[in-house]
């Protein structure tokens, strides 16, 4: 991890709040999210399905849904020219054309959930690759080509020369993956934001994928976003990890804090839920319930239904974000000096203690 | 790739061949003979069977008519023109209607087009509901309704354009047939091509190219419109096929003299080897258009075109 | 274990209950699953459908046009075969309406010195005879012949449409259940008969065939049931492979039972949108045939063979081919509008999401 004091804060993120307007009614979906991205740093957001963990980013990234409407919020992102000068600007308050014509692709690039979809199917891998750079950069054909030949190679697909002349159904799923990183990278972005990028591979190329992505981020020095909802996963790729539940961020914290020191129960839950094989239990947990239908926000603490450690405010108000260290905040009201002491489940104590054993020797 | 090219053309012609048997059976069906003159004799009436094969086994003369009518010598027709060659009724009549037929459809197609993906880029405003008006009342109203309704209009209360065909403005006289042929096709293709517009635009790999920068035409263009307009030629065939029904109608009202009001003249005189004759030319171009789109659509799918080489 | 409160966050102390920080303990709505509560399948197709204004709208006008095939032939004295070559060519008279100065049995006649205003009723001296769709030019009523033909061209759409479902979907439902060498020749053997124009078919078999109700029921019938075996199979390949089918199998059923009993109530929400969608071509097809001479014969009619008629004079008596006319698109466009309705209520494409 790089030193405090080299950090460069690039992507900043303050009150988001998003709300959809559907034929059901209005959804609020984010409701009110603050995280920071810090140079060359691999910062996670894990959450269940429906969280709202892509809508963040796609709303920063300016491609959210036409029906989607940013209530409110920030976005500073910081970038740096050719020559030095330093930009600072609202990514929100930017206008679509300015997005797509000096960020999108050129300084912040996305890596899809499907890779069977994501590719246009009627266009050569190659041009899609050369078509960024072109694009963004007026490159002549020949240096696309040259420079889309080394991206091919440098994401692991060999014999590159004959892979630029496919269309994506004759590449695998994981081939197709990681010909959308290519193209990620191809324009050179200061940051790059994976949104479940190995969910729909198989367990397998998902090994790959990340050994890829992260052995990129160290060679090229890229911040990255990764969205998931694994948290194996997490533990592989991040240096910082945001929780999300029902539009809000409800624990945040460096990998070790959230791993070995987790505060929130919805955190002890995505936990326990991780399948270990020296578990002794006979079972596996599961959270109880669903995410809430957020047609119909919910009073208090929108986690509380399925929180056996609720108290009772947990019903009638929002846990404000309770700060345990500089880096390390979490939003239950457990964390109030007035709530009862309450210990994370007792199999996954013992796991944390049995990881921390094995750290040590 | 050529193996579905191959497989095309077998079945294409396998279908023409049944449906000439079919023909043929038919034709045999027919009360009386070929030669309908009373005044032969029986020995001049064997002679001529002889003459033209009608004495032979049966498979033989199918075999023979298969030839003929390939060949495109149909017979006679007795009734509308007695002992007239029927390839010489048709090659006068033909181009007319393919000229009609052709208008109509480039004029339905293009506008069909058009419409179809501006309602798309603009959906859910004016152009949207424009769009579906339209293609809701263009499925739905007969050709020939339009066709009384524009000759009506704007043939006789306003006389913008003649009523019926002549030969002498042959172009100022096909405007009113081929808007009211294209109407239909127009409505089908504007349909169709919002709703795959508006899947293409939804899709997964359109929000990719946003997210690297892309927008404006250029977006629209090159993800957009390639991918909307490939399953559209698959729609095609079957429009032709509409329109080649609507023009029997058309083709009376507006008094043209094409292969359309030839064969309503002969279905209501009842002279079947016309009728016959252009159902097998109906079937022809009807079996050729599917086989050309079905074609077309291979080479520009590269799905099809390239047939998956395998994985890893 | 520290803890400060954020900063924004701040509660008064009033604002806190005495039990605020006690543990709830467990509810039950802990187990509770409010985002899929099951909904009634035919419920939700119903509420989507009357949430169509254009589908129910047509679904309305189909009614009113059934009824008033049903009795409007009877509702005036005239039936639909009388002659009266005395009343031939009134234009529309209304009692009631012609007060108000239309329907009023008053027609220009635009001819090529000029036009003119004709009144056939006064020029006859007929003043308490009344035509409420006008005459025709063998002096029969256009509106008992109009809803008399609707009713024959209503009729034989439903009965051709009916055939074609049972046929087609049969066929469809077989093929693909079986799989295999079934489903190829199958499938070979109907895009062979697809192959042929439509037009070809009908115009053949009328030629063969004598003319009449029957016949042109059958000929709609042998061309129309591709269509519907297309979507049955395309239905059944998706629903063949699921779990409830291997149930049903292990439990001993036999497949007929199976394609009838099982999967047969899953698609049909699809088979009645096709339905609704090939009567308004059987409409068509059967207009078409009575115009080019070959549909219903006389004394008969259907909206075709109506329109056939009028054609002649539709410069000289408009009047006379505007009922049929009307009726016959209005009726093609409410099938279509009701059949879209049906098919985004039992599959809507959820746009937002």
């Amino acid at each position: 991890m790089m030193d405090e004091k080299e950090k460069e804060r690039i992507l900043s993120i303050r009150d988001l709040d998003i709300s959809f307007s559907t034929t059901s009614g209005t959804v609020h979906a984010i409701r009110g999210i603050d995280f920071d991205v810090y140079r060359g740093e691999t910062v996670a957001i894990v959450g269940e399905s429906g969280s709202g963990k892509s809508v963040t980013v796609k709303a920063a990234m300016g491609i959210l849904a036409s029906n989607g409407t940013i209530n409110s919020g920030t976005a500073d992102f910081v970038y740096h020219r050719d020559n030095g000068e330093k930009v600072e600007l609202d990514l929100l308050k930017t206008s679509k054309r300015d997005m797509r014509r000096h960020i999108n692709g050129k300084r912040i690039a996305m890596v899809f959930q499907d890779p069977m979809t994501s590719l246009d199917p009627t266009m050569q891998i190659g041009k899609q690759i050369m078509e960024g750079m072109i694009w963004h950069y007026g490159t002549s054909k020949e240096e696309a080509y040259k420079r889309s030949l080394e991206l091919l190679e440098m994401v692991g697909i060999t014999d590159a020369e004959k892979r630029m002349k496919n269309y994506p159904h004759q590449l695998s799923g994981g081939m197709r993956q990681r010909v959308v990183i290519a193209i990620a990278l191809a324009c050179n972005p200061d940051l790059l934001i994976c949104d479940e990028p190995t969910t729909a591979l198989d367990v397998t190329i998902q090994a790959k994928i990340l050994e890829l992505i992260k052995d990129l981020q160290q060679r090229l020095g890229i911040s990255v976003i990764y969205i998931t909802h694994d948290l194996g996963v997490v533990a592989k790729v991040a240096d910082y990890v945001n929780v999300m539940y029902a539009g809000k961020i409800v624990e945040r914290g460096t990998i070790d804090e959230i791993f070995y020191d987790p505060r929130h129960p919805y955190t002890w839950g995505l936990l326990s839920a991780m399948p270990d094989l020296d578990t002794e239990d006979s079972h596996l947990y599961a959270i109880p319930g669903s995410p809430p239908n957020m047609l119909h926000e919910p009073a208090g603490d929108a986690f509380s239904p399925r929180n056996i450690y609720a108290l009772n405010i947990d019903d009638r108000k929002e846990p404000p974000m309770f700060k345990i260290t500089e880096t390390h905040s979490a939003a239950t009201w457990l964390l109030d000096p007035r709530a009862p002491k309450v210990d994370m489940p007792a199999e996954l104590r013992a796991r944390i203690d049995r990881l921390l054993k094995e750290e040590a020797k | 790739m050529k193996k579905y090219v191959l497989k095309r053309v077998l079945i294409s012609f396998l279908t023409l061949l049944a449906i000439t048997l079919l023909l043929f059976i038919l034709l045999q069906a027919m009360p009386g003979s070929p030669f309908n003159d009373e005044k032969l004799t029986p020995d001049q009436r064997a002679a001529l069977d002889a003459k033209y094969g009608l004495d032979q086994p049966i498979v033989v003369q199918f075999l023979r008519y298969v030839v003929n009518m390939f060949k495109g010598d149909f017979g006679v027709s007795y009734k509308i023109s007695k002992n007239t060659p029927i390839s010489q009724l048709i090659e006068s009549r033909l181009p007319i209607s393919i000229y009609i037929g052709g208008f109509a459809v480039t004029l339905g197609a293009v506008c069909g087009l058009v419409l179809g993906i501006v309602a798309a880029l603009k959906h859910n405003t004016g152009w949207d509901t424009l769009c579906t008006v339209i293609s809701v009342l263009g499925v739905s109203i007969p050709s020939y309704v339009f066709a009384l309704a524009l000759s009506y209009s704007l043939g006789f209360k306003l006389k913008w354009f003649p009523m019926l065909y002549s030969a002498g403005e042959p172009f100022a006289s096909s405007i009113m047939p081929s808007i009211a042929l294209s109407l239909f096709t127009l409505a089908s293709i504007a349909r169709f091509t919002r709703t795959e517009m508006l899947e293409v635009l939804g899709s997964d790999y359109m929000q990719l190219a946003e997210s690297k920068g892309m927008y404006g035409s250029k977006l629209i263009v090159r993800h957009a419109l390639r991918n909307a307009l490939i399953p559209i030629v698959t729609v095609l065939a079957p429009l032709i096929v509409d329109l080649m029904t609507g023009s029997l109608v058309v083709e009376k009202i507006f008094s043209i003299p094409g292969v359309g009001s030839l064969l309503v003249t002969a279905i209501q005189s009842n002279d079947y080897n016309v009728v016959i004759a252009l159902s097998f030319i109906y079937s022809a171009m009807y079996i050729g258009i599917m086989l050309v789109v079905d074609i077309l659509y291979g080479i520009i799918d590269p799905r099809i075109r390239l047939a998956k080489e395998g994985g890893n | 274990m520290e803890s400060t409160e954020n900063s924004a966050a701040v509660l008064q102390p009033d604002e806190f209950l005495p039990n605020d920080f006690e543990l709830r303990g467990n509810t039950d709505s802990t187990h509770v699953d409010t985002n899929f509560a099951s909904q009634n399948f035919w419920k939700e197709v119903r509420a989507r459908f009357f949430a169509n204004k254009g589908a129910v709208f047509s679904l309305i006008v189909i009614i009113i046009l059934c009824l008033l095939a049903i009795f409007g032939p009877g509702m005036n004295k005239y039936s639909y075969s009388d002659q009266n070559l005395l009343e031939k060519n009134f234009a529309p008279r209304v009692p009631g309406l012609e007060s108000l100065g239309i329907f009023d049995g008053n027609e220009n006649m635009t001819t090529t010195t000029g036009s003119k205003l004709v009144n056939g009723y006064k020029d006859t001296g007929k003043e308490d005879v009344y035509y409420w769709f006008g005459s025709d030019v063998l002096g029969r009523d256009i509106w008992t012949r109009v809803w008399e033909g609707t009713r024959i061209s209503m009729g034989i759409a439903l009965c051709a449409a009916i055939i074609d479902m049972v046929i087609g979907m049969s066929y469809g439902l077989i093929s693909g259940y079986y799989g295999g060498h079934v489903d190829s020749v199958m499938q070979r053997i109907a895009e062979i008969v697809n192959g042929i124009p439509r037009l070809v078919i009908v115009t053949l078999l009328m030629l063969v065939l004598p003319r009449g109700f029957v016949t042109i029921v059958f000929a709609l019938m042998i061309t129309e049931w591709i269509g519907m075996s297309r979507i049955a199979r395309a239905e059944m390949l998706k629903l063949k492979e699921q779990e409830f089918v291997l149930a049903s199998r292990t439990l001993g059923a036999k497949d007929f039972f199976i394609i009838f009993r099982e999967i047969l109530p899953n698609i049909i929400g699809q088979i009645i949108t096709q339905l609704m969608f090939s009567i308004p071509t059987a409409i068509f097809t059967e207009a078409f045939l009575s115009f080019v001479g070959l549909g219903i014969p006389v004394p008969m009619c259907s909206l075709g063979s109506l329109i056939s008629d009028a054609f002649n004079s539709f410069t000289t008596h408009p009047y006379q081919i505007i009922p049929p006319i009307v009726v016959l698109a209005l009726l093609m466009l409410c099938f279509n509008m009701l059949a879209d309705g049906l098919r985004e209520a039992f599959d809507p494409k959820l746009k937002e999401m």
